[in-house]
């Protein structure tokens, strides 16, 4: 009995040498035999999202502040804000400032010296996204048309990366701003300075609220979604469709590769209409538990 | 000149281009749209930084140069819309181990930049000869604050529209390969703009067909 049991020990072993042997030699292959059955390395159906946790707040120093985990994926959002002038064309808006950085620290594909394509290219899609979605309104940044607005300089660090960088991005960014809480400013009439009074404090209104899902295209059929570092490399195409809560569209990003039919775009637009609402719940749930 | 979408054929501007005007490269070609111009320009298949290098295919490298300053973020975030695109559609596995470098230089922008850049970017690619799947064309549309799909807009168009999307559609299925929007849009409305793009890209793919097959016929005769 007991020999039995050690030559099914090293029937298993040798599985798992092999099973990892197909991982390194032929990751395609490997990753196909399981799309093949409706189901994904890490154990995911192909419309399961990996699980998301969202910390609102950890960093005191900051306005506001969320850390956001899709799996392995960790995101840090902060949100500092800033007095200055509004701009000259557009008198009664304040500014936002997004910026994403990948420092080398988030996986080994990542040098160190002047950002990376992904990071710059992420940075942009944000910006994109608060100027579609107006998740907030820059006018409720202003403090004194032509003298005074804020500027919000939304810092989002990517400290570990497992793929799906964009989708985790926006959940930072939509939960940070949602804790943000700025001071009271008035001008002083007779000095003509701004006076702050940071005993009332007050948080700002979130416009909208935008939530991402990503996809992954393989071999122009096989679509999954929340795909990780290893199935982006592999993909033949990825995509990102960013909702909001009436169900419009703030963005289709889909930077290349493959091409996806209509009726398949039709099916991601359902999932992130469900993700929407996972996502929504978990921020508010969130925010009441903190309140507490 | 009267660019709203009532007809069969979507509206576009005047189209023009040029194939190797340029002796250096191994490649070029200009795009114009209208007022918009775009010079393209493609290096390769030569070799690659051992730090680029890819075992199985060529790396594809995309730079933008804007008209004035520096490049700067969004025309990362176009380089890698570019490039992606022009994966999907390079045979880049018949050339492993090697650079493909293509040069994008805005001459004059007034609308409609990123699908220009496109164009110019196959008609390159077309010159270089570089084996190709199929070709690719962009096009933008916008909606306008009445609701109207405009394909190809004007810098001015551009500026007054609520949303603006670019998509890159392939010449053999007439398949969405990229798109970039900006705005909020109904599901509708973007199923409407797809469908005006694929339309569309008829007539861009008419006009690469006629454009390349005068240039032959000069260089035959």
């Amino acid at each position: 009995m007991v020999k039995r049991y050690a030559a099914t020990c090293t029937h298993v072993g040798n599985q798992n040498i092999m099973a990892e042997g197909f991982k390194t030699a032929d990751p395609l292959e490997y990753h196909k035999s399981f799309l093949k059955e409706n189901c994904r390395p890490d154990g995911r159906e192909l419309d399961e999202f990996r699980t998301t946790t969202l910390n609102i707040g950890p960093i005191s120093t900051a306005e506001g502040s969320a850390l956001v985990k899709i799996g392995n994926t960790t995101v840090m959002c902060g949100i500092k804000a800033e007095l200055a002038v509004p701009p000259s064309d557009t008198p009664d808006k304040g500014y936002i400032v997004p910026n994403v950085d990948m420092p080398p620290l988030c996986a080994s594909k990542v040098r160190s010296g002047p950002p990376e394509e992904q990071a710059q290219a992420a940075s942009q899609f944000i910006a994109d996204i608060i100027e579609t979605s107006e998740i907030i309104r820059k006018e409720d940044l202003c403090i004194e048309k032509e003298k005074l607005c804020w500027v919000l300089y939304c810092d989002i660090m990517c400290l570990d990366y497992d793929g799906n960088l964009l989708d985790t991005c926006i959940v930072a960014l939509l939960a940070a701003l949602k804790n943000t809480q700025l001071p009271k400013v008035t001008i002083n009439k007779e000095t003509d300075l701004p006076e702050v009074d940071l005993l009332k404090k007050c948080s700002i209104s979130v416009n909208r609220h935008p939530v991402g899902s990503s996809f992954a295209v393989f071999d122009n059929t096989i679509t999954i979604v929340d795909p990780t570092a290893d199935e982006e490399s592999l993909a033949t195409a990825v995509m990102t469709l960013v909702i909001d809560e009436e169900g419009r569209l703030c963005s289709l990003h889909k930077p290349g590769g493959t091409a996806l039919s209509g009726e398949k775009l039709q099916d991601c637009m359902g999932r992130a209409v469900t993700r929407h609402r996972e996502i929504s719940k978990l921020v508010d749930k969130i925010l009441e538990s903190i309140k507490k | 000149m009267d660019l709203s979408v009532h007809g069969v054929s979507p509206a576009t501007r005047e189209f023009g281009c040029e194939q190797n005007l340029l002796s250096r490269p191994d490649g070029s070609a200009s795009f114009i749209q209208g007022n918009t111009s775009v010079l393209a320009g493609v290096y390769g298949p030569a070799e690659v930084k051992v730090s680029k290098e890819i075992y199985d295919r060529a790396t594809l490298e995309v730079v933008m140069q804007p008209k004035i300053g520096l490049p700067g973020v969004r025309e990362r975030a176009r380089e890698q819309c570019v490039r992606e695109t022009c994966e999907a559609a390079l045979l880049s596995t018949l050339h492993p181990r090697s650079s493909l470098t293509l040069i994008l230089q805005e001459v004059h922008d007034d609308g409609s930049l990123l699908a220009c850049c496109l164009n110019a970017a196959c008609m390159a690619l077309m010159d270089a000869g570089l084996p190709m799947s199929c070709l690719f064309c962009g096009i933008t549309c916008v909606i306008d604050t009445d609701g109207q799909i405009i394909t190809d807009p004007t810098l001015q168009q551009e500026k007054e529209s609520r949303a603006l999307m670019t998509f890159a559609i392939d010449s053999t299925d007439k398949r969405v390969l990229m798109s970039s929007t900006k705005g909020s849009i109904s599901i509708q409305e973007l199923q409407e703009a797809i469908a005006l793009s694929q339309k569309a890209s008829h007539r861009i793919f008419e006009f690469y067909r006629g454009s390349v097959s005068r240039r032959y016929s000069k260089t035959l005769k």
